[in-house]
């Protein structure tokens, strides 16, 4: 179980999460929504542990992340996989190499074992025969695909997906959502992604969780959500160029 | 007079951020150098990646060196014996073009060159890694960016400087051999003698451990440039002119220091 509790964090005097309390059920996937530059990503990245809050805490199975030293961070880390919303994958390393990267570093597996486990993670993904390419051959979609593969590689129990949707065309979105629902399944793994895409977020998701000025304004399953009352929630899901969300005094 | 008193306190306010800037650009740097040590002897040693560095940082930088320590003995040379000549003297341009290279210019020149090539380089690099969230990538697969970024780069850099200035204190030689020899009429034999012989130990090592400090400089000024680009393409580029300026400023600049050091050292 995930609790994140009473998080605050700021930039340059510029609040971005504002006390924010959330708490994520194991084997769930629940997907944080918001608009762009919300803080959504700043959130995924406290989960992780590369940011640290100013204040608050965020509980990883009862332990508290942010009072954790490298090594208990790096311990931690072991057990999360995460894709990037442009998959950072390491320019300068093979596919393979992108993939099987925290086996070598962190394990002995031979060479053999390796290659099985890479082929392995990229069908999962729907990929195959690309071992030897570099990211800057792949197109965007596939690049996530590997980004995918890359996270699962090592068996992790929490996936991170950030934006997983954007920056791809709607039909590779939809793969990449049913590739998600997919992994969730086989992997039984706790999720959590965050989107302003509303069509995935429905789809992927256990709850939903939005992110608005910093603080979580609501949560529900996709059916309570879409039935909401809130008035800037309501605005967010609908996609409306008019409402309190657009009136507001943050509205830029 | 409320002017006055306005624009004085914003001049005041303006130096007083820089001088915070500055204070923590030195305690960034301070503590990447610090990490870089911590990190150093912790295995794995990464033998593969610090060749590979090497290659890049020595090997590639083997032609601009040679064209650049060549044509500056063949600089000193000149303009030495253009003063010695008066005192029938050209002899001496021997002696002159090896202290001169060995003390300072192979060392500040090869720095420089580095930290244009690849100080550069390294900052584009590591840039790029930040902002498409590589670095970020690297510590979420439980990699350290310091082991895995920054230590094969500063053991590559520590390595390859001093070889390479040892290499620019011998092609500078031969360029002002050159025109000691065919231009001046100095005997080949004459020119080796004036060379070696007033040649020190200490003029040599002197010069390397110059070379040392620079390629720590070199390394860390780029490295952390690199690590805290923010901003996309344009922050890219402009971490990588930073890296290049800084790099030049503090290699001058300690320069300045370490032949002040060893003046007051050898006295």
């Amino acid at each position: 179980m995930i609790e994140i509790q009473d998080v605050h964090r700021s930039f340059d005097g510029h609040q971005v999460l504002n006390g924010i309390n959330l708490t994520i059920n194991t084997g769930e996937t629940t997907v944080i929504i918001g608009r762009s530059g919300c803080g959504k990503s700043v959130l995924l990245k406290h989960i992780i542990g590369l940011l640290k809050p100013d204040s608050g805490r965020i509980l990883i199975n009862g332990k508290d992340e942010t009072k954790m030293d490298e090594k208990e961070l790096s311990a931690l880390r072991m057990k999360f996989g995460m894709l990037f919303q442009g998959a950072a994958l390491f320019d300068s390393l093979t596919v393979f190499e992108n993939v099987a990267f925290s086996m070598i570093e962190h394990t002995t597996m031979d060479r053999t074992t390796m290659k099985k486990r890479v082929k392995e993670c990229l069908s999962l993904v729907g990929l195959k025969d690309i071992e030897d390419k570099k990211p800057a051959e792949l197109s965007g979609g596939m690049r996530k695909r590997v980004g995918l593969a890359r996270a699962i590689a090592r068996w992790p129990q929490i996936m991170l997906y950030d934006e997983p949707t954007t920056g791809v065309d709607p039909i590779m979105g939809d793969a990449i959502n049913d590739l998600i629902i997919d992994l969730h399944n086989k992997l039984k793994v706790t999720s959590i992604a965050v989107t302003h895409d509303m069509t995935s977020a429905y789809k992927i998701a256990d709850r939903i969780a939005m992110l608005y000025n910093g603080k979580i304004i609501a949560v529900g399953t996709p059916d309570e959500i879409k039935a909401t009352k809130d008035p800037v929630v309501k605005q967010f899901i609908t996609g409306a160029g008019k409402g309190p969300i657009t009136d507001g005094a943050d509205f830029n | 007079m409320k002017k006055i008193v306005s624009k004085l306190s914003g001049l005041a306010g303006m130096l007083g951020h820089r001088f915070l800037n500055m204070i923590k650009y030195a305690g960034g740097v301070s503590i990447l150098m610090g990490q870089t040590l911590f990190w150093l002897p912790i295995p794995p040693l990464r033998l593969r990646q610090i060749v590979e560095q090497m290659s890049k940082i020595g090997v590639d930088s083997l032609p601009i060196v040679s064209m650049i320590s060549l044509f500056t003995g063949m600089v000193l040379a000149l303009q030495s014996a253009y003063q010695l000549q008066r005192f029938a003297a050209e002899m001496y341009v021997a002696a002159l073009v090896a202290f001169s290279m060995t003390r300072e210019l192979a060392p500040v020149l090869t720095a420089l060159i580095v930290a244009g090539r690849v100080g550069a380089s390294i900052t584009a690099e590591l840039g790029t890694m930040k902002v498409t969230e590589q670095i970020d990538a690297l510590e979420t697969l439980a990699t350290n960016p310091v082991k895995y970024l920054v230590v094969p780069r500063f053991m590559a850099l520590v390595i390859t400087v001093p070889i390479l200035t040892l290499y620019a204190d011998f092609i500078g030689i031969i360029g002002g051999y050159l025109v000691g020899v065919y231009k001046l009429g100095v005997s080949h034999a004459m020119y080796m003698k004036n060379t070696w012989d007033p040649l020190k130990y200490k003029d040599i090592w002197t010069g390397l451990v110059k070379s040392l400090v620079f390629a720590i400089i070199i390394c860390v000024v780029a490295c952390y440039e690199g690590m805290k680009t923010e901003g996309g393409a344009e922050g890219v580029g402009r971490a990588t002119t930073a890296s290049v300026v800084v790099s030049f400023i503090l290699i001058i600049a300690s320069d300045c220091f370490l032949t002040a050091l060893f003046y007051f050292i050898g006295r």
